[in-house]
Formats: C-alpha cells, structure tokens, sequence
C-alpha cells in the first residue's frame, strides 16, 4: 500500500515539475523582451502623452501642466493643418495610382511567360534602394534647368516644369517617387492575391460567356478585394508616416515650397527637434497615433470578416 | 503551414493553352511591361551617368558624358567619411539583425510552445506595442538617450530596434507548426529547455527567421528618423544620415551627390541581384503576415 502511494506520488512529480520548470524557464526566456517593450515602448508612448499636456521646453528645468493647451496651439496652427491637408492629398492620390499601376502590371506579368522573373525582379529594384540615395536621385531628376525630365519636356516642344519648385506640383512630384519606390511591393502583392484566387471561378464565369473586362469586374476584382482591402490600409499607413522623402526631395526648404510638401512627421521633427517646442511635438503624435490606432482598426475589423469565395 | 512559395501564377491553369498562342494581349503586355520597366530603371541609369561626368559636363545637356570619369566617386570617397558612414551602418544593421533574430524567435518560440500563465496576455501586450508609431516615441527616446548619455553611441542608434513585436508575432505563427512530438522526443533526449529552443525548434522555422532578418537589415540600413536625432558628430553618422547632410552641404553639385548616391544604391542592388528570388520572397511573406 505505502509502496503503491510513493510509486504513484513518483510519477506525478515529474509531471508536476515539469509544468512548473517549464514556466520557470518561460519567464527567464521572457524577462528581457519584457522589460524592453515596457521600457523602450509602453512606457515612452505613456510618456508621450504626458508631455503632450505639458509645456516641455528641454533646455528649461521648468515643464508645467498646461492642459489641452499644446492641442489649442495644433489647431490654430496654421502649418499643422497644412500638414493635415497635405497627408489626406498624399494618400489620395498615391494610393489610387499605386493600386492602378501595381494592378495593372500585375495582370500584365500573368498573361506573360517569358522574362516574368526579370520583369519582376526590374519593377521591384526602387523598393529594395536605399531611400535617402533614391531621394536625391529624383531631386536631380526634378531639376528645374538640367534635370532630364525637363530635357525630355522640351525635346518634346513642351514648356519645361518647376516640379519640386512649384507650390502647386511639389506635393505630386514627391507622391510620384513614392509610388515608384513601392510600385514593385504592390505588385507581388497583387500577383500572390491573384494566384489565390481559385480558377474555377474563372472557369464558370467563361462557360456563362464572360470575358475581358467583365470577367475582371466581377470575378478578379470582389474576389481580389482582400488584397485591396491590405494595399489600401498598407499604403496609408506608409503616407501617414511619409517623412524621409519629402525632407530629402526638399531639403533647403524642408516641406516646401510654401510647406506644399509638408508632412505630419516632417512637421513633428522640425517642432521637436529644431524649435524644441516637445510638448507641441508630442501633442501632434498623439494625434497621429489616434489617427492609425482608428485605421488599424477599421483593417482589423474588414479582415476579421471571412472571406466568401 | 509552411511558407507558402510565391511563386508566379501560370496562366496555362487558368486559360487554355491554345487560347494563350492566340492571346492578342501578349505582344502588347511585353511592350507595356518593358516601357514600364525603362521608366521605373531610368533614375538608376541617370544616377550612373550624371556620377561619370566630370564637373564641366554635368550642366550641359548631353546625355552622355564625353570624357566619363571615375573621379567623382574618387572625391567622395576621400572627401567625406563615407567609408565610415559605410560601417557604422553595417555594424548597427547587423548587430540590430542578430539581436532581433536571437529574440524574437525566442519570445516566438516560448509563446507557441511552452505553457505557462498569463502566456496570451503578455501576447497582447507586446502586439498592442504595434499600434505606437514611432514617430510618437522619439522624443521620449531623446530625453531617456539625454539622461543616459546615449546620445551620438552606437547604442543609442541601435536601442530601439533590439526586439520586433512584429518579428515575434511572425515567428509565433511559424513556432506554433512545430509538431510537440519532435519536442517531446528532444526532452527524453535530455535537451534543457533552452536546447530544445535552440537545437529543434529554431532549424524548423529557419525560412521565417531568414525573412525577418532580410526585412529588419533592410530597415536598420535604411532608418532615418531616430538616428538623424541621436547622432551628433560626422563619424557616428549611419550611411542615410551621411548622405543627405553631405548632399546637402554640396549644394548644386550633383555630379557628387549622384556619385555617393551609387556608392550607398550599389552595393545594396548587387545584394538583391545574387538573393533576389529570396528578398522578394522573403519581404513579400513578412508583408502579408502583418
């Protein structure tokens, strides 16, 4: 009987010790990413939201509680609303243009079987470049007296363009190298969101007699969407956050001219970093991460619908 | 679920093949995709042009250079630190890399496939961290770095890419395929904890691991933000951050600016030449899992 006992006291230990030195070490595996998230993530993003409701001037050992007044001094700020307007400007003509031409290349790579992976690996050389280098390369392509795209206007009898110069076209030249840079990423995008879509759809769509752009409307694009649904929120968020670019393109006149480039990072940077105005600073960053906490919500909740093929 | 090839779809499983022969498209998607592909290479081509021409030519409007010379890479070289510049990027993404490598299929690891409380909270709580932008966390990585005395270090540049959430979120995903038993027979076997991790979980997942490591190099080559912040004196700038404060200095002399931009563009594009079918493959499968 007491032999029994202890034979099967014997077998539950290990299994008892098990579990727990199994959670020991669990915890040890965890203690640094943990620490670090807390310290070098949650806390700082705490951290900025308390500097934001405080007037944060680093060089002065004073910083005071001034309320919502850093959010007051946002609204009436005139390049902060530029900055806003400039954002929505970006992302709604990027993201039509880079869903256009990185659709539209996508389909054009699967009707082909020849120099597919040249091709491929062509369009996808911009994504895979150093930004800041790629930047200046197309500041120089910008250039309003010996760039070649004003070489190539008035070889062509047309009058040549301020591009970068010009209030009114600055922001869609910047928006142009953008789309160029991510063109090759939406592409293979596409192509794996095509290569899932099961062929039979298309099968019986032809036997009920659709084709060409029809066959497109209705089957390719509903059950495309998806991928759309990705490229969208994908490609906002990289607008969102446009920075390196625009103070690269415009780099003697960051965001300009007239601030017609300026973005809401670019904006953030030059408060925090140049004026040290941090509260202000913080107070614009919240309200960038409450405008993408809103996006990544609105994607996770069309993704968490299944998809109905 | 293994990594899933992306491999390009074949149209002969959609069409018919004889219908593909007789496809009026095909002749025009070549000519399309290869106009396409002139205007998407052209920056690159006038790049290495405007790099070959000596200063006398670059405002002229010649296309080609009459006398191309190798001067301007010459110049850049010696004038500025770009050598340095070179391998403060190179040590910061490659220590980023490994580091982010070793944790996060680590914390992937011990998130699929040990038991212990409190395991989907803490889960939640590293993927919430996805939802902070960074640009909301530079100015309080300033003034932690100002206290610190991390401002212009090595590690001041590096610190806030040690760990990606997003990497464990991956890794997670690919540890969680890893069948029990291959764990259960490593525990007989008398591997440690930290063994079984490291011996048998961590080779299953090695595609995932060499993604996320293409994908975190990439962006450490390119960061730009933070280490504009935090460096302070020419040696410590990283490569992005050297090249734009010297194009910017070098005013309109573009024929440098597009000598150093090569520098920075090529070594990178030879890179992706040879792991091409890997690099595409790779960011593509990390871009779909987030």
């Amino acid at each position: 009987m007491a032999t029994q006992t202890t034979a099967a006291a014997r077998t539950a230990w290990p299994q008892l010790r098990l579990g727990q030195r199994q959670a020991l070490w669990a915890y040890a595996f965890l203690l640094v990413p943990l620490a670090f998230f807390l310290a070098i993530r949650i806390a700082p993003a705490l951290s900025s939201l308390y500097i934001s409701l405080h007037e944060w001037n680093i060089v002065s050992p004073d910083k005071p509680y001034v309320g919502l007044k850093n959010f007051g001094f946002l609204l009436e700020d005139p390049r902060f609303g530029r900055a806003a307007l400039n954002t929505i400007r970006y992302v709604l003509v990027g993201i039509p243009a880079q869903i256009l031409f990185g659709l539209a290349i996508a389909l054009l790579l699967q009707r082909i079987t020849r120099f597919r992976g040249l091709f491929r690996a062509l369009y996808f050389m911009p994504f895979i470049t150093p930004v800041v280098a790629a930047a200046w390369v197309w500041q120089w392509m910008y250039s309003q007296n010996f760039g070649p795209l004003n070489q190539i206007l008035v070889a062509l009898g047309l009058p040549a363009q301020q591009f970068l110069r010009s209030p009114g076209q600055a922001l869609y030249a910047v928006t142009a190298m953008v789309v160029w840079q991510y063109l090759g990423f939406q592409i293979v995008i596409f192509l794996a969101g095509l290569e899932a879509i099961p062929p039979v759809y298309y099968e019986a769509a032809q036997v009920d007699g659709a084709a060409g752009w029809r066959l497109f409307r209705h089957v390719t694009v509903p059950l495309l969407n998806p991928t759309l649904v990705f490229s969208i929120v994908y490609g906002t968020i990289v607008y969102l956050q446009l920075f390196t670019q625009v103070l690269n393109m415009t780099f003697l006149d960051q965001g300009g001219p007239l601030a017609s480039t300026l973005t809401v990072v670019l904006y953030v940077y030059q408060l925090g970093f140049q004026r040290f105005k941090m509260g202000e600073a913080a107070a614009a960053t919240a309200v960038l991460f409450a405008v993408i906490l809103v996006v990544t919500l609105v994607q996770m909740k069309i993704f968490s619908k299944p998809v109905e093929y | 679920m293994e990594s899933r090839p992306l491999a390009l779809p074949s149209v002969g499983a959609r069409e018919g093949i004889s219908r593909r022969r007789h496809d009026p498209w095909v002749p025009l998607a070549y000519l399309i995709l290869t106009a396409g592909g002139i205007i998407v290479v052209f920056p690159f081509i006038w790049m290495l042009i405007t790099a070959m021409k000596p200063l006398n030519e670059v405002f002229d409007l010649r296309i080609l250079p009459a006398h191309p010379t190798l001067d301007n890479y010459a110049e850049v070289l010696t004038r500025t630190r770009f050598p340095r510049w070179f391998g403060n990027s190179l040590l910061v993404a490659v220590a980023t890399t490994l580091s982010v490598a070793f944790f996060d299929s680590l914390v992937g690891y011990t998130l699929a496939k040990l038991r212990f409380r409190g395991r989907d909270l803490i889960f939640v709580l590293i993927l919430a961290t996805l939802m902070i932008p960074t640009e909301m966390l530079v100015i309080p990585w300033y003034i932690l770095s100002s206290a610190r005395g991390w401002i212009n270090t090595y590690w001041g540049i590096m610190f806030p890419g040690m760990i990606s959430a997003f990497g464990i979120f991956l890794i997670r995903q690919f540890m969680s395929s890893v069948p029990d038993e291959l764990l259960d027979a490593g525990r007989i076997d008398g591997l440690s904890e930290f063994g079984l991790y490291w011996r048998i979980a961590l080779p299953q997942v090695k595609p995932a691991v060499a993604a996320l490591c293409i994908f975190t190099f990439l962006g450490n080559w390119n960061a730009f933000l933070w280490p504009l912040i935090v460096i302070q004196t020419a040696n410590m700038r990283t490569l992005p951050v050297g090249i734009a404060l010297f194009s910017g200095e070098a005013g309109s002399s573009f024929h440098l600016i597009m000598a150093s931009s090569a520098l920075a563009i090529l070594p990178v594009l030879l890179v992706f030449a040879l792991l091409q079918r890997q690099i595409i493959e790779g960011i593509v499968l990390t871009g779909l899992k987030s």
